[in-house]
C-alpha cells in the first residue's frame, strides 16, 4: 500500500489512533499503542509446571500448536520472562516459591491461571492445598479445565494479549505480592519466604 | 587447606527448574564440578491423594488416581481398578480386559515418548524433542476419539471399561502402530550416533544390579541393571498372560541401558497391542456385578439460567458394597515401574485408607546414591534417566 500511495504527503487514518505518512516513510501514533504492541507481541512466559498442565503446556509449546508462531517462547528464568503460566496444582510449601518468582520477574508482569487447580484449587480441597492462586498473586487470567486443552491454553493467551492492547503505557501493575494465606499456615518455610521478610524489613 | 583447592558450596537446585521434570529441590554441596553430597527435597506437589480418598466412595476415587502419574493416568486407573475388583471379588469380562490392555499399551508410549523428549532435551538433543511430541499427538487423539479426554481419561472402571471402542479406533491405532517402529528408528538415528549423547550416558550413574534391588527400584530403571523382572510376566493382570512379548533387559546399569531398555519397550508395547487387536474378543465391557453408576439415558441439555441443574451422573455403588477382603494389594507395571494400590477396607463403601506405592517415590531416594561423586552435569542426566514424576511422588 505504501508503494502505491508512495508521493501522499497527507496523513491517512489506517485504523482508530494509527495514522501514517507515506510520502515521508512516518507513522504517527501514541505511545500507548507502540509499547502496548511491543509488550503484548512478545509475551515470553516462565516455564513454571508444575502438574498435570504442564504437560498440556509442553504440548502446546511442542510441534503440533507450536507457541513460538505467537511471538512465545519459554524461558527458564523469571528475570527473562513477562508472563508466568501457573500450570498446576500450587501448594503451601510451593506458595513461598511461588511469590518468590513472581518478584524476581521485571515489571509489567502477568499471571495465567491454567487449569481448575490454579483457578480455584480443584478437586483437592485438602488441607495442603492453596485455594487459587489468586489467594496469593494477581491473576490476568484464569483458565478452567483439568487440564485445559492447547486450544484454550492458546485462547488465554490470545484473552491476554487483548487486555494488554487496551492497557495504558503508565499503568502501575505491581498490587501484589501480598501473601493472603495466614503464614502460619505456610508449612513449607524455606529460605524464599525469609527472603522476603528480610527485604521488607 | 592447599591454597588451589576449592572451597565447598552449596547450590539450591528447584523446585523452579526446567530440568527437574516438576518440583523436584535439590541440595548440592559441591567442590569445584564434584558432588560431594545431594540431598531431594520432595513435597512441593503433596496435594493430600491418600488422605481426600479416605472421604470419597471407591467410584469417586478414580479420578484422583489420574492425576498420580500423569503422564500415564490410564494406567493409574487401571492398577486402582484392578485392587478394587480384588477386594470386591469381581469378575472382569474378557474384552474389557484386552480393551484395558490395548490402552495400557498406549499410555506406556505416550508416557515414554514424554521421556525421551524431555531426557534428550535436558541433554542437549532439542530436535527429539519436536519428533516425538508430534507422534504423542496422534495416540491423544486416539485416547479422545475413545474417552473424550487427552490426558486425564478416568477410561477404565471398576469391574471393566466405560464405553466400547469402535472400528474407527481399531483402524486407526492399528495404522499408528504399523508405523511406529520405523519412528522409534527416526529418534535413535537422532540420538544413537550422536557423541555428545554417548558420551554423556555411557558409563554414567551406573548402579549395579544386586544395588539396584537393593535400592528397591523398579521398572526399565531396574531392567537397566540386568534384572529380570517385570509385573506383567510375573504377576500377570489384564490380558497380558495372553499375549507374547519380551521384557528387554540391559547390562550395564548406566543412562544408556536405561534409555535402551525404554527404547525397546517401545517396539514391545507395539507388538502387544497389535496382538491385542487381533485377538480382541466379542462380549461384554462391564462386569454384571459391578457398582453401580447412574448415567442419563439421553444427552443432557443444560439450561444456561437454571444454576441448580440436577446432578444427572448418580453414584449408585455404596447400596449394594460387598466385599471379599479387608485388606488388598495389587500392583500393574507403570512406565516408571511397579505402581500398587493397598487398600484397607472397613464395613462401608468408603476406603479406610489407601496407600500408594509410587515407583517415582522409591526412585526420587535413589539419586543421592547416583549423584554423590558425579559432576554437576551429570545430575540433569541422572534426574531424566530415573524418569520421576512429581504428581506421583508427593501424591
Amino acid at each position: 500500500m505504501i508503494r502505491i500511495l508512495g508521493n501522499i504527503t497527507e496523513p491517512i487514518e489506517v485504523e482508530k489512533g494509527l495514522k501514517i505518512v507515506p510520502g515521508a516513510n512516518t507513522i504517527i501514533t501514541t505511545i500507548d499503542k507502540i509499547a502496548s504492541w511491543g509488550r503484548r507481541s512478545s509475551l515470553w512466559p516462565l516455564t513454571f509446571g508444575l502438574a498435570c498442565c504442564a504437560i498440556e503446556m509442553m504440548a502446546t509449546g511442542a510441534s503440533h500448536y507450536d507457541l513460538d508462531r505467537l511471538g512465545i517462547i519459554f524461558r527458564a528464568t523469571p528475570r527473562q520472562s513477562d508472563v508466568m503460566i501457573v500450570a498446576g496444582t500450587v501448594t503451601k510449601k510451593m506458595a513461598p516459591v511461588l511469590i518468590n518468582l513472581y518478584h524476581q520477574m521485571a515489571e509489567p508482569r502477568y499471571v495465567i491461571a491454567m487449569g481448575s487447580c490454579a483457578c480455584s484449587g480443584g478437586i483437592f480441597n485438602t488441607y495442603s492445598t492453596v485455594q487459587g492462586v489468586d489467594e496469593i498473586l494477581p491473576v490476568d487470567v484464569y483458565i478452567p479445565g483439568c487440564p485445559p486443552r492447547p486450544e484454550t491454553l492458546i485462547e488465554g493467551i490470545l484473552k491476554l494479549q487483548e487486555k494488554i492492547k487496551n492497557e495504558p503505557y503508565t499503568k502501575e501493575r505491581c498490587l501484589s505480592g501480598v501473601c493472603l494465606i495466614d503464614k502460619s499456615d505456610l508449612k513449607g518455610r524455606d529460605e524464599s519466604l525469609r527472603d522476603i521478610e528480610e527485604n521488607k524489613g | 587447606m592447599h591454597p588451589e583447592s576449592t572451597k565447598e558450596l552449596l547450590i539450591n537446585m528447584g523446585p523452579q527448574h526446567p530440568a527437574t521434570h516438576g518440583v523436584l529441590r535439590l541440595i548440592l554441596e559441591v567442590e569445584g564440578e564434584l558432588i560431594k553430597k545431594c540431598v531431594p527435597y520432595i513435597g512441593y506437589l503433596h496435594r493430600g491423594v491418600e488422605k481426600l480418598s479416605e472421604d470419597l466412595t471407591y467410584v469417586q476415587v478414580l479420578p484422583l488416581t489420574d492425576r498420580l502419574d500423569y503422564l500415564s493416568s490410564m494406567i493409574n486407573n487401571v492398577g486402582f481398578c484392578i485392587a478394587v475388583e480384588k477386594l470386591m471379588g469381581i469378575n472382569v469380562p474378557e474384552r474389557a480386559k484386552f480393551i484395558r490392555t490395548i490402552m495400557s499399551e498406549v499410555a506406556r508410549i505416550c508416557s515414554h515418548l514424554v521421556w525421551i523428549a524431555t531426557h534428550a532435551l535436558d541433554i542437549g538433543a532439542m530436535t527429539v524433542f519436536l519428533y516425538a511430541m508430534r507422534d504423542r499427538e496422534k495416540l491423544l487423539e486416539l485416547f479422545e476419539l475413545v474417552t473424550g479426554a487427552r490426558l486425564t481419561v478416568s477410561y477404565p472402571r471398576v469391574g471393566g471399561v466405560r464405553c466400547d471402542i469402535n472400528q474407527e479406533f481399531l483402524d486407526e491405532l492399528h495404522k499408528f502402530i504399523e508405523e511406529f517402529p520405523k519412528k522409534v528408528e527416526e529418534y535413535e538415528t537422532l540420538i544413537d550416533r550422536n557423541r555428545v549423547w554417548l558420551k554423556r550416558t555411557k558409563g554414567v550413574g551406573v548402579i549395579t544390579a544386586e544395588e539396584a534391588i537393593n535400592w528397591g527400584l523398579t521398572g526399565p530403571t531396574l531392567r537397566g541393571s540386568g534384572v529380570y523382572y517385570d509385573v506383567r510376566k510375573f504377576f500377570p493382570y489384564d490380558a497380558y498372560d495372553k499375549v507374547d512379548f519380551e521384557v528387554p533387559i540391559g547390562k550395564n546399569g548406566d543412562i544408556y541401558d536405561r534409555y535402551k531398555c525404554r527404547m525397546l519397550e517401545f517396539r514391545q508395547s507395539a507388538k502387544i497391542i497389535k496382538q491385542c487387536i487381533e485377538k480382541l474378543p466379542e462380549g461384554s465391557i462391564l462386569a454384571e456385578d459391578a457398582p453401580k453408576i447412574r448415567m442419563p439415558a439421553s444427552p443432557l441439555k443444560i439450561d444456561k439460567n437454571d444454576i441448580q441443574f440436577e446432578i444427572y451422573i448418580e453414584d449408585k455403588s455404596t447400596e449394594d458394597f460387598i466385599k471379599k477382603f479387608t485388606e488388598v494389594y495389587a500392583s500393574v507395571e507403570a512406565p516408571r515401574g511397579e505402581l500398587g494400590f493397598y487398600i484397607v477396607c472397613d464395613d462401608s463403601a468408603k476406603p479406610y485408607r489407601m496407600r500408594v506405592r509410587a515407583p517415582s517415590f522409591v526412585h526420587a531416594g535413589v539419586l543421592p546414591r547416583l549423584c554423590e561423586g558425579a559432576l554437576i552435569a551429570d545430575v540433569i542426566a541422572n534426574i531424566g534417566s530415573i524418569d520421576i514424576v512429581l504428581g506421583e511422588c508427593d501424591r
